[in-house]
């Protein structure tokens, strides 16, 4: 079975998450899906899962233009989707998880439980990976949910596999298991899309790929056509260092201490320092651990042990509000969860880390909390029509400098942004990288956590490795580069 | 906001609507002071419950056990009067256990991180069983006319009675509270998007848990005034107002998902629902009937906004 | 599956020490005639929480179910006059009637079924006094025959168990080992993944309130039989008890586990509580208070144990790879 897209384009309100996107899956070849945060891989991958319906363009199934009304219309014309996260039933048992929808069944329509386990462990044997079916989903780990996810793919008799960044939390191991597994479905004759940033892991296992670039379509085509660095500036587009300006700053003080910090399951024994105008980088793979040391260095998550402490002094764990106190803010990694009540107007978002410094007796001066918006809507440049509206309708990068004001106004001493630039716009992201080293130029300390090299190595002027919650590896800016953070990341050599 | 406003002007005009549709059923009993007065004495203790529990849910939670806490209030004066107590020292101690109530509420909510609505499904059968303990089914009616006069007469001069007084003292506290300060802007947060709120060093927790305490007291409060206005001492006071107390928050326009609606919405919601209440009764039509209505009335206001979502959504 | 039966046989034990206390104190509540009551007392709510279970196990809740019965009872007791067999009919079909009018409203609304059933829990409520207008229906009108449905029994086994333990069953291998039942767990504990399954979450939420409210107008004809004496307060306030025995029994509130045999121990556990305290001369006062106690501490344990298994694995997951 071969599926299509031809110049399909997709909008949530004012933004354009896809712009006509063409790409074709062939029966047999593993197809890679590039670009960087917010180019629009994941929408793409939601029309084709029919999770979302195109504005525009055509989907083609066999050459027959197709709509997938919903989910299940998109399962039953033979196209599996394993997602990023998992969509497991955590209650029910493994053999469960494979057969939901598609249950074997006994004459009279009772569910036949021993087929059921037979099924999954027959899947199991041929994907090579042990893993019992009759206990519960719970509790299993990423890789083992993967394996689940794609057995539940094969028990359907997929035909086309989307795989959206299956490594990204995979220990070397289980990457290789994954591409061997990868392998043996396009020996059936499965189409497989697969989502990765790990270039040399693309030119190892797809044949083909399509480049998009902020929603746009850049570029499809056999993978031989091209080179790796070709691929990074096709999916960049730009000259990589103009973008990066970090000043070379004269490091001050020691400003935030992390000793030995520790919460059990996540990250171990993590020991650093930040100093003032130094732009420290946490650098991994997603699912190290980076955001959850950050996390529990604000405060949002506590600590099972070690201690941070500002300028020399303890601060109390688990409480964000010690740590805003003692000069710390914090850009967190979802923007829209995490940074901003979307439903709420743009002031009332860039307050909300500000309410007590703008209150008397506890009631708010709505004038400050306006005069505070619109002088920051006016340093940092911000795209509105009213700061009464909404922060939901405005773009990514327009949020993200809301999430900015929101700490900048609280003139923090040490400054967490994690994944700063995900999902914004080109000309943002050079806004934001140029604001950051301002900021390190006026002395602050800066604890960056990003998982786009470039950026680590363009703005940090220290990179600390993060694998499977340990601190492995620390570089100046001078030996810092590509090879070495992916080495150091992975446990593995890079392409 | 806009929204919001748009919704207000409904209830005004639907608040006329009853006045005028209440008035010519009743042959105009609406509209005199005596008739206003026991409107307004009906309407009371369900809208001194709907201020606290407006802030609740604007933070996306839900108190179901507010008219428990309300009747175990009514059977502890009962009770402390039979034993003796003067009311000056019975009153305060009820308020204080009507705050550990909503303390425990509140404690198994934040601390336990249960669901509101699990944990006072449970505490409304919890409370009103204690109410039993506490005063059996006896009905203690032998207050002092000092006091029960706050429930039975009007302020002198005038045919506003005592309950509407309090209600607008602490319709403006609860109004400021939501309105004006860096808590209730906190509240706001914490229903629209809690984490976020947390990520912003709101101290989510402690938030909610105030809220339910002040739900308790306010509800503790109200099941005083019940008392005194029916001069009557009963467990069973106040039996299944949830109901209402829900629909007069509901249909004030606080969203059941948290993070918008005013008090003035509530406010405007109560006196409609308070209203309607009294003209249909005054109507002899059966108080169930009337709890029927009510019932419309919450399924109509939780649907509106669903329905106009939709319809807007359909030509953008 | 471990877990549910554990919490079955936690629920054995308490009801094993309730009765073996209670027995100390006054013998005769072990009799043939004490069981024999023991059961026909938890039988409706039994019956409620069976379909009650279904409803949580998708993550909803369903507080109407005592205003069903009640409509249910009424109207049927109104219509044996006309015919009885008609009247057992329309009983269940007016419980139908109600359970679609729920599902239709949260299916379609999106809104929180809480909300939802409370509005109905008053609107059907006011429709079963609007019927009834104060009247009260005895058992002098109703026939023998039907009475006998209620006090009746087959090889001592009353009726009334009979009929419960049938519904009980039917359910049980429905939720246990038909795709349609497997789907409502999924839904309850993953719904946004049961959607990317391809599930009919809709229609599946749909069909449970209907079943739920089915079963409760099932139950409104039994407790005609049952009590012979209908006015429009029957069923007031019964939905407590029943999402108490659910919770108790094991169902998790969250939706996504639990079991109809569970809930219905938890049914049983409770009722017996209630006919103890009678034996033992504490006052019924006390029994809406354990309810709610019980209904607390259920979830109160559900949700520690949850916790403590999370933080172990999450301790192992890392344990391992490290």
């Amino acid at each position: 079975m071969e599926v299509a897209l031809a110049e399909v384009s997709k909008s949530f309100g004012a933004v354009r998450a896809l712009r006509e996107v063409s790409l074709t899956l062939t029966p047999g070849r593993a197809h890679a899906l590039l670009g960087e945060n917010g180019a629009g891989k994941s929408t793409l991958i939601k029309v084709l899962a029919g999770v979302h319906r195109p504005d525009g363009g055509q989907l083609l199934v066999d050459g027959e233009p197709t709509r997938f009304a919903s989910p299940a219309d998109a399962k039953a014309a033979g196209v599996a989707v394993i997602y990023q996260e998992p969509t497991l039933f955590g209650d029910l048992s493994v053999a469960e998880n494979v057969a939901m929808g598609r249950h074997p069944t006994r004459r009279g329509g009772m569910v036949d439980t021993a087929a059921m386990r037979e099924q999954a462990e027959l899947l199991f044997e041929r994907l090579g990976v042990d893993i019992d079916p009759k206990r519960p989903a719970r509790g299993l780990s990423i890789a083992d949910q993967q394996l689940v996810e794609i057995a539940k793919a094969l028990s359907s008799d997929a035909r086309v596999i989307i795989m959206d960044e299956p490594t990204a939390a995979l220990s070397g191991t289980e990457v290789a298991r994954l591409f061997g597994v990868v392998g043996a479905l396009r020996e059936h004759g499965a189409a497989v899309l697969f989502v990765s940033h790990r270039i040399d892991e693309v030119f190892e296992l797809c044949q083909d790929a399509t480049v998009l670039r902020d929603g746009g379509f850049v570029w499809s085509g056999p993978l031989s056509e091209q080179t790796p660095d070709g691929v990074v500036r096709l999916m960049v587009g730009r000259d990589l260092d103009a973008l990066f300006p970090k000043q070379d700053v004269e490091a001050g003080d020691t400003a935030l201490e992390v000793r030995r910090l520790t919460r059990e399951g996540v990250f171990t024994d993590v020991s650093f320092d930040v100093r003032a105008g130094e732009i420290l980088a946490l650098a991994g793979l997603v699912g190290a651990g980076r955001s959850e040391i950050a996390r529990a260095v604000f405060g949002v998550d506590k600590p099972d042990g070690g201690e941070v402490l500002v300028r020399g002094k303890r601060i109390r764990p688990g409480s964000p509000g010690a740590a805003m106190a003692a000069g710390i803010g914090f850009v967190p990694e979802d923007r829209r969860q995490q940074g901003l009540v979307l439903a709420a107007s743009i002031e009332r978002n860039a307050a909300l880390a500000s309410l007590n410094r703008l209150s008397r007796l506890g009631f708010l001066r709505s004038s400050a909390e306006r005069s505070l918006a619109r002088d920051w809507a006016v340093k940092l440049q911000l795209k509105f029509s009213r700061l009464t509206d909404p922060v939901g309708v405005l773009s990514g990068g327009n949020q993200q400098k809301v999430v900015l004001a929101k700490w900048l106004s609280r003139q923090p001493k040490i400054l967490i942004v994690d994944e700063p630039t995900r999902g914004i716009d080109v000309g943002t992201k050079a806004e934001v990288h140029r604001l950051l080293s301002e900021l390190a130029a006026q002395g602050v300390a800066i604890l960056m956590i990003s998982s786009e090299l470039p950026e680590v190595l363009g703005m940090a002027d220290r990179v600390l490795v993060v694998r499977e919650g340990r601190l492995v590896g620390e570089f100046s800016r001078a030996e810092a580069d590509e090879e070495r953070i992916v080495l150091a990341a992975t446990g593995v050599a890079a392409g | 906001m806009k929204s919001l406003l748009r919704w207000e002007s409904a209830l005004a005009v639907l608040l006329v609507l009853v006045v005028v549709v209440g008035s010519a059923a009743t042959g105009g009993i609406f509209l005199t002071g005596r008739g206003a007065f026991n409107v307004g004495s009906d309407l009371a203790v369900m809208a001194l419950i709907a201020l606290p529990l407006t802030l609740v849910i604007v933070a996306a939670e839900i108190d179901l056990s507010v008219a428990s806490v309300l009747g175990l209030s009514s059977a502890l004066m009962g009770a402390l009067w039979n034993e003796g107590w003067p009311l000056e020292a019975i009153l305060p101690v009820v308020i204080i256990v009507g705050a550990l109530c909503g303390a425990v509420n509140g404690f198994l909510v934040t601390k336990l991180g249960l669901p509101s609505l699990a944990v006072t499904i449970g505490s409304l059968a919890l409370y009103r069983g204690l109410a039993f303990v506490v005063l059996g089914d006896q009905a203690v009616a032998d207050f002092p006319d000092s006091y029960t006069q706050f429930g039975t007469t009007p302020v002198p001069g005038t045919w506003i009675p005592y309950p509407i007084l309090l209600f607008a003292v602490l319709a403006v506290v609860f109004g400021l509270l939501l309105h004006a300060t860096t808590f209730g802007r906190a509240v706001f947060a914490i229903g629209a998007n809690e984490e976020a709120a947390r990520f912003s060093g709101i101290r989510v927790k402690r938030i909610k848990f105030i809220l339910f305490v002040l739900t308790g007291a306010v509800a503790a409060l109200a099941g005083i005034v019940y008392t005194l206005r029916f001069a009557s001492a009963r467990a069973d006071n106040g039996t299944g107002l949830e109901l209402e107390v829900v629909t007069a928050v509901l249909l004030g326009g606080v969203s059941i998902f948290g993070g918008r609606g005013t008090i003035g919405g509530v406010i405007l919601a109560a006196l409609v629902l308070g209203g309607l209440t009294d003209a249909l009764i005054v109507d002899d039509i059966a108080t169930e009937v009337v709890k029927l209505v009510t019932g419309l009335l919450l399924l109509a206001s939780v649907f509106a906004p669903a329905v106009t979502q939709r319809m807007s959504r359909g030509t953008p | 599956m471990a877990v549910t039966a554990i919490r079955e046989l936690g629920i054995l034990i308490a009801l094993a020490v309730v009765v073996a206390v209670t027995t100390i104190v006054n013998p005769l509540f072990l009799s043939g005639q004490g069981i024999r009551d023991l059961l026909l007392n938890a039988c409706l709510v039994a019956l409620l929480t069976v379909g009650q279970t279904m409803v949580v196990i998708t993550r909803n809740v369903d507080l109407s179910v005592g205003s069903v019965l009640g409509l249910s009872a009424f109207v049927t007791a109104d219509t044996f006059a006309v015919n009885p067999v008609l009247a057992v009919v329309v009983g269940i079909v007016v419980g139908a009637l109600c359970g679609l009018f729920n599902g239709a409203l949260v299916g379609l609304g999106k809104v929180p079924s809480l909300v939802v059933t409370l509005g109905t829990l008053s609107v059907f409520r006011g429709l079963d006094f609007m019927w009834a207008h104060g009247r009260q229906i005895n058992a002098a009108n109703l026939p023998d025959g039907f009475l006998a449905l209620g006090s009746g029994s087959v090889l001592g086994i009353p009726y009334l168990v009979i009929i419960t333990l049938i519904v009980l069953g039917i359910v049980a291998l429905h939720l246990g080992s038909y795709r349609s039942g497997r789907e409502l767990y999924a839904i309850g504990s993953n719904p946004e993944a049961a959607v990317l399954a391809g599930i009919p979450v809709g229609r599946r939420v749909f069909t449970t309130f209907l079943l739920s409210g089915t079963i409760a107008g099932l139950a409104g004809v039994l407790a005609v039989a049952r009590y012979g004496t209908v006015d429009a307060t029957v069923g007031n306030g019964l939905e407590l008890q029943v999402i108490s025995a659910v919770v108790v029994g094991g169902v998790a509130i969250f939706g996504g586990s639990g079991t109809v045999a569970g809930a219905a121990l938890g049914a049983l556990l409770l009722s017996t509580i209630g006919s103890a305290l009678e034996v033992v001369h504490i006052a019924q006062f006390w029994q809406q208070a354990i309810t709610g106690a019980l209904l607390i501490g259920a979830i109160a344990l559900d949700r520690s144990v949850a916790l403590r298994v999370a933080a172990r694995m999450r301790r192992q997951s890392r344990g391992v790879s490290a």
